[in-house]
């Protein structure tokens, strides 16, 4: 029974190393490849992490195991009357110190590109794309007309859309992220993102996508009864699908419900 | 294999002894409005036990929803409330389920029972002193948690089942601070944030209390570093709430008075909150994010470091073996509660703080894994070179050890602020709290009640019915929780009341359900603790006064010890972790035991 409970507290980590051996091959892992180099340093962060954390743990929890096996057995005499190791305490204090600041600093530069302001890509902190509001439980877009800037006050050209993002493959877009009512947070799962959509805040989040494709926006900070199901899709597409899609939505914004030639008609039978 | 021993004839006499000295009081004031520490900490105990099945129940039910999204609740299904949902979770209830799950977890369970329920019962007893420094306030801290008890509890059913607190344990404003933000959650809210406050001050009466106890009334030659570690965890843990608490009790009320005052604390203006009128604010909710975590963080802590005391003392007794490097563990407790002052902002990562903010924080939360790496590392030395006794207590306590290995190293993934843009607010993050908060803290605690259980009530627990609840735990603990890594990575997030309205979560489903079966094992475990309990309490076999060959000055008082803990006062001759000393025949030196030097040769006079 002694050993027993030695093999019980050892299978444990095994079961857990072999579960998250097969959790890629079974779904259990990042949603997809990261479509942006950003996006794909985090995993490599992810993986760096992983990396150290599992030989931690394989350490610790195999050294737990060791001293359990050899503790169990009924031996005669007495356990060992050790207070303690003063080197070792300096060897496992400045190991894993040195370790840990490693890490701590190694993460800054991507961090950096992400967040501060400075160091966004120029294009996309210019011209931003898109102002993004969140309110309960939706995700309002304002677009600029074509060939406008994005200006902090709407304009009445401004062109607008629910819970639908477009933006051109390949490019660093940046949004203007605002909240209406709570706080939400925009999420993009896909390209590894989250920004946090503060009210009374105006929080600029840049992004690029090179794979074309649809992908979700989910909210992720609590903000109400509905939070689940404030679901929105950011969509990639070529420059000039993107550019056609804004056409067609200013089209659609200016349409008073008459087909073209029937308005021009009515005009002509006016001079008439 | 267990070193328990029964009852000797000699402890009886003791027993007889230590009563004499004190008269007779009544049944109210002994058992109920009582002022003697042991029978507060027991109080306390057994409201939490209750409060963790509360809190177990309404975990369930938000693992029902993930498992079964939209189908007829088993059992709270036919009741008349949820009859207008059609038996089934809705969203409003779910909201409010993890919400109150998480509140009653942490106010009502963790923190009462390390701080009231150990703290009060082992700290007179583990320093030598025969009560608390201040008796009556420290009833007074057992009984204001019923008014908070009070007010969580309405709080949940004052507007049906639909309107509860619903803005989560964290309870980030504007959705807490407006009324219109959480239609029907009006008063529900309101009572949450009283209850908050009533914690609070619960906690705090208790946090003067043992600070001044430790200070002031430790038996003669209790030096600091002779005490016990679980008296470290419960002095540190005392400052932090000192120091933090009164933060966030001011955040409570400036919540408050946002919401039934006008006030605009944490409102800015402008807000078209459900159609309302625009707020005309001012305010900043990152404020109260940043108050809310500066109590809040120290508060993990808080539900830490008592256990992570009671678990050295555990493995000491039944490894048979000084604790592995006594004072480093002192030092990194310290260093745990000083730079658990200055992590808090890595709650906010994400939250849009000035990112050089970010960057300091990131490196602080990962200096803070180094004391908490050292400690694990000393557990392990601690065992190494033992002679181990598989009882109940060492069982939880090498639990919480292996477990917390695993919370430990996955909050390094939430530190780097780069990968946590992915992981934050992902079941990644549940994972990991839980790890520490159940896997470590609540282990811990169970060790505890199994290890200390004797001394309450002079009886023994089942060995045998304590194992099967081990087993059982540890099995739907780790099936429950280890398997949230996963969904993490996958990038479920957390508090959806249904995650698969969203394709790439689809394929989720049968590891949710496999995942709320396993907790579903864990709940019904907790019967047989219960059941083990109580049974035991009453017809359990007696035991005398040191059953495990203890050290501390707990085990030197009778079991139970009488008003007044001791018969006369206890001399301390040496810390408490001195067993297989050479310096005497038996495995275990008692503190109190005095050996006489041996005798100089005399001084030749030549």
């Amino acid at each position: 029974m002694r050993k027993f409970w030695c093999l019980f507290f050892m299978f444990w980590p095994v079961l857990a190393i072999w579960l998250c051996w097969v959790s890629p091959a079974n779904g259990w892992w990042f949603p997809s490849i990261a479509p942006w180099e950003l996006g794909q340093q985090i995993d490599d962060l992810f993986y760096l992490l992983l990396i150290i954390t599992t030989v931690v743990f394989i350490g610790t929890q195999f050294a737990l195991g060791y001293v359990l096996w050899k503790g169990s057995d009924v031996k005669p005499g007495r356990a060992w009357f050790s207070h303690g190791s003063h080197n070792l305490e300096v060897i496992w204090t400045i190991l894993p110190a040195i370790i840990l600041l490693f890490i701590s600093l190694y993460q800054m530069d991507v961090l950096a590109r992400i967040r501060v302001m400075s160091k966004f890509p120029e294009q996309a902190s210019r011209d931003p794309i898109a102002e993004v509001t969140a309110r309960q439980f939706e995700w309002r877009i304002r677009y600029p007309a074509p060939g406008k800037k994005l200006l902090a006050q709407p304009q009445p050209d401004d062109l607008y859309t629910v819970n639908d993002l477009h933006v051109p493959v390949g490019q660093p877009v940046m949004i203007r992220l605002r909240s209406d009512d709570v706080q939400h947070s925009f999420g993009l799962p896909h390209l590894r993102l989250m920004q946090d959509a503060v009210p009374g805040l105006v929080i600029p989040v840049w992004f690029r996508s090179n794979a074309v494709g649809k992908f979700e926006i989910v909210c992720k900070e609590l903000c109400g009864w509905g939070h689940y199901k404030m679901q929105g899709e950011l969509t990639v597409e070529l420059e000039e699908d993107y550019e056609a899609y804004l056409k067609a939505l200013q089209e659609k914004m200016n349409d008073d419900g008459y087909p073209a030639d029937a308005e021009n008609a009515v005009a002509q039978s006016d001079e008439e | 294999m267990s070193i328990a021993t029964h009852d000797t004839p000699g402890a009886h006499s003791h027993d007889d002894h230590a009563h004499g000295g004190h008269h007779e009081i009544g049944f109210v004031r002994k058992y109920i409005f009582s002022t003697d520490h042991k029978v507060i900490g027991i109080q306390f105990l057994i409201t939490t036990m209750l409060m963790l099945m509360v809190g177990g129940a309404l975990a369930l039910g938000v693992r029902w929803q993930l498992a079964f999204p939209w189908q007829w609740m088993p059992i709270a299904g036919d009741l008349e409330v949820f009859q207008q949902q059609g038996g089934i979770i809705s969203p409003e209830f779910y909201t409010m389920l993890f919400t109150m799950h998480a509140t009653v977890m942490i106010f009502l369970v963790i923190i009462p029972v390390l701080a009231g329920a150990f703290g009060n019962f082992l700290i007179p007893l583990q320093i030598g002193a025969d009560d608390m420094a201040f008796p009556t306030l420290n009833m007074l801290s057992y009984w204001f948690m019923w008014p908070a008890i009070f007010c969580f509890g309405i709080s949940f059913v004052i507007g049906g089942v639909t309107a509860g607190p619903a803005a989560g344990w964290t309870s980030y404003p504007v959705l807490s601070a407006i009324i219109s933000a959480a239609p029907g959650s009006g008063p529900a809210q309101t009572f949450w944030l009283l209850a908050v406050t009533f914690v609070g001050v619960s906690s705090m009466m208790g946090s003067v209390n043992y600070m001044t106890t430790i200070i002031n009334m430790r038996a003669p030659g209790m030096t600091l570093f002779r005490m016990p570690m679980t008296i470290w965890g419960m002095f540190i843990t005392a400052i932090l709430q000192a120091f933090a608490l009164p933060v966030l009790t001011a955040a409570g009320f400036m919540v408050l008075f946002d919401r039934t005052m006008g006030t605009c604390f944490f409102v800015p203006a402008g807000l078209v909150v459900n159609n309302a009128d625009p707020t005309i604010g001012g305010g900043q909710p990152l404020l109260w994010q940043h108050l809310f975590w500066f109590y809040s963080h120290p508060a993990v802590y808080i539900m830490l470091l008592p256990a992570m005391g009671m678990v050295s003392d555990i493995l000491c007794t039944f490894a048979r073996k000084p604790l592995f490097g006594y004072k480093p563990m002192v030092y990194s407790m310290s260093a745990i509660a000083g730079l658990g002052f200055i992590v808090w902002g890595h709650h906010m990562f994400t939250s849009g703080m000035n990112p050089a903010l970010g960057m300091t924080f990131m490196v602080s939360t990962m200096m803070i894994a180094l004391p908490s790496a050292v400690k694990t590392f000393n557990w392990i030395g601690t065992l190494w070179g033992g002679h181990l006794h598989f009882t109940t207590p060492m069982l939880n306590a090498i639990a919480f050890v292996s477990m917390f290995i695993v919370g430990g190293l996955s909050g390094i993934f939430m530190a780097a602020v780069p990968v946590d843009l992915y992981i934050h607010d992902t079941y990644f993050i549940v994972a990991h709290f839980h790890y520490v908060l159940f896997g470590a803290t609540l282990f811990g605690v169970f060790g505890a009640i199994h290890f200390w259980f004797p001394k309450m009530f002079g009886r023994m627990m089942n060995d045998t019915v304590g194992k099967i609840h081990f087993v059982l735990t540890f099995i739907g603990f780790n099936g429950t929780f280890f398997t949230m890594h996963l969904l993490g990575v996958a990038g479920m997030p957390r508090r959806l009341a249904d995650p698969y309205n969203y394709p790439y979560l689809e394929h989720l489903l049968p590891m949710n359900q496999f995942m709320t079966y396993s907790a579903l094992l864990m709940g019904f475990a907790q019967f047989l603790l219960l059941g083990n309990f109580f049974y035991s309490m009453f017809w359990g076999p007696k035991c005398g006064r040191n059953p495990w060959h203890a050290n501390g000055l707990e085990w030197d008082a009778p079991s139970p010890p009488p008003h007044g803990n001791f018969e006369s006062i206890p001399i301390v001759y040496r810390g408490p972790y001195e067993y297989s000393s050479p310096e005497t025949d038996k495995d275990y030196l008692p503190q109190t035991e005095y050996i006489s030097p041996r005798p100089a040769p005399a001084p030749s006079t030549a």
